[in-house]
């Protein structure tokens, strides 16, 4: 249902602005008295400011996106690039261990990348990296402020993600792939 | 010999308005100084923010309990950005105009410091009356000086030799002169009643009938616009307006030559506010307090008086610009021209007959 707003011209009173300084007023004054009385946030963190006293990151924050490990501490990612290609701003950079490389650090997965870099002056927390990845192996964490003195240093690589996303535990799909392959080889149905 | 120097009346005249320029000089770069601490605070308190509540130096903290009370109100602030102003590497692009660029700052810091020598800020004090230059055309020369100001904005915008700037600076040549017509044109009507253009005279005139904010009332919201406009405040900054001109008419300039224009306008609110006080709010006096002072603390009180009315017309300053959105250009152009100049002529017209009919 459309609502229709009223746009009929201004009358004389509101013509003379005064209405407009009367609200104006009502309303700084409103925010001016609450603040000196310490009743807005401004005042509202306690025994000190933000940089001594961080700021109370809520649940469900999106901040910075990490890798994670699964809880027998592998390394989830299996480097499908699925986030490299997706991610808008080109924060995600994958070397895949190619066909000679190592290959993943669980039993069973294929592999995990050789490389993972993500270029946190480029990343803008939008979340699709994780939204895409098919392994759960990337998440958007409560980080929200990073900082750094050169622009290599802000180019975190797998190792310093890994250890910043921590564990996430989740179903582990490869080692269920595993056990099913070592069930077939057992599976006790003899055929004549 | 040297009392027969120091009795010559010149001498000493000389020595006196030296010892008030130096005085009034020192406290209006106090204010100003402190006028920002209050604008950023204020603002703070209205957008729910904390403003500026950590710069200390180094020993300030060891105080008991004054020192972090001091560094919570921010009131080490202002040394701190002054200090920042003098220390920053002083850039001049390559493209401007640079005697121009260089000329551009003090013209637009002198004018606002000048306005204040003919404001009458005291009775007396001993046997010196408590204003600079005590000229019989006051208000004609606080006028001459203003429109000075102007020339300080749009010389800064043609010789940044780029695009905001020069947009600023147009901007800024519009409306501070169509404004100074109105502004000139509100006051007028003052001197019709009060019948001197001695800013002296006038505040000894309101002593004696009361303001002349309650005389006319029309007359004063006019000039309070349009002094608005004439300090670049919102909702008149069009010159600067951070938000489309990226700084307008100072956007390339840095360090010490932006702190210039900073003080200009901050200066330029003292000066009007004080003219303010001393046109509309009965200037030193208050209404049980109206004859010249005969002690030293008399005289003390009036100064004090004065600047406490000053205060409060800087915190309107500072607030309306929390409160209100800027004007668009035609918006600004359209209420100068349409609205104030037509309703300051008709204000002088009543005002001239009911002088007439009046006071015969």
């Amino acid at each position: 249902m459309t609502k229709v707003v009223d746009r009929s011209p201004l009358n004389f009173y509101e013509k003379t602005y005064l209405p407009a300084l009367v609200e104006g007023f009502k309303v700084t004054a409103r925010h001016f008295v609450r603040t000196v009385k310490g009743e807005n946030t401004a005042t509202d963190l306690g025994d000190g400011y933000y940089p001594e006293v961080p700021w109370r990151v809520n649940e469900g924050y999106r901040g910075a996106p990490y890798l994670v490990r699964d809880q027998e501490g592998s390394t989830k990612c299996v480097s499908c690039q699925l986030c490299e290609f997706i991610c808008p701003p080109k924060a995600i950079k994958i070397t895949p261990p190619g066909p000679e490389g190592q290959g993943a650090d669980r039993p069973n997965a294929e592999k995990m990348p050789r490389e993972f870099e993500i270029n946190m002056l480029r990343c803008i927390f939008c979340g699709l990296c994780q939204e895409v990845c098919p392994e759960e192996a990337i998440f958007l964490q409560q980080h929200y402020s990073l900082s750094g003195l050169s622009r290599e240093e802000m180019v975190y690589n797998k190792e310093k993600l890994l250890k910043l996303g921590g564990v996430h535990a989740g179903i582990q799909k490869w080692k269920h792939k595993l056990e099913e392959a070592r069930e077939q080889e057992s599976f006790p149905v003899q055929v004549d | 010999m040297l009392e027969n120097i120091l009795s010559d009346p010149s001498v000493q005249f000389f020595l006196f308005s030296a010892a008030k320029i130096a005085v009034v000089f020192g406290v209006v770069m106090t204010f100003v100084a402190y006028a920002v601490l209050v604008e950023r605070k204020v603002s703070a308190a209205i957008q729910d923010r904390v403003g500026p509540n950590r710069t200390a130096p180094p020993l300030a903290l060891k105080i008991p309990v004054l020192g972090r009370l001091l560094q919570r109100w921010g009131m080490f602030q202002p040394m701190a950005d002054g200090l920042k102003f003098i220390l920053k590497e002083d850039f001049t692009p390559a493209y401007v105009r640079t005697i121009y660029f260089w000329l551009a700052p003090a013209i637009s810091v002198i004018p606002a410091f000048l306005t204040l020598a003919v404001i009458p800020f005291g009775s007396n004090l001993g046997q010196q009356k408590m204003v600079i230059a005590d000229l019989n055309v006051g208000i004609l020369y606080t006028f001459g000086i203003v429109s000075l100001g102007v020339y300080g904005i749009v010389l800064a915008g043609w010789s940044s030799n780029s695009k905001y700037p020069f947009l600023g600076g147009i901007r800024s040549s519009a409306q501070m002169i169509s404004y100074e017509i109105a502004m000139g044109m509100s006051v007028v009507s003052l001197f019709l009643i009060s019948g001197d253009l001695n800013l002296s005279k006038l505040v000894e005139w309101q002593a004696n009938h009361g303001w002349l904010v309650l005389y006319q009332p029309v007359s004063f919201v006019i000039f309070l616009v349009a002094a608005f406009a004439e300090t670049n405040r919102l909702p008149f900054d069009l010159p600067e307006s951070e938000t489309e001109l990226v700084g307008g008419y100072h956007t390339e300039y840095s360090s010490m030559k932006f702190a210039l224009f900073f003080l200009g306008e901050y200066a330029n609110m003292i000066a009007s506010s004080a003219m303010m006080v001393t046109l509309f709010f009965g200037g030193w006096s208050l209404p049980f307090l109206g004859k010249p002072a005969e002690s030293l603390l008399g005289g003390l009180i009036h100064i004090g008086i004065f600047i406490a009315k000053m205060i409060v017309l800087m915190i309107v300053f500072i607030w309306v610009r929390w409160m209100l959105p800027r004007f668009r250009y035609d918006q600004l152009m359209d209420l100068g021209w349409r609205r104030f100049i037509p309703l300051a002529l008709a204000n002088i017209v009543a005002t001239a007959l009911g002088v007439a009919l009046f006071n015969r």
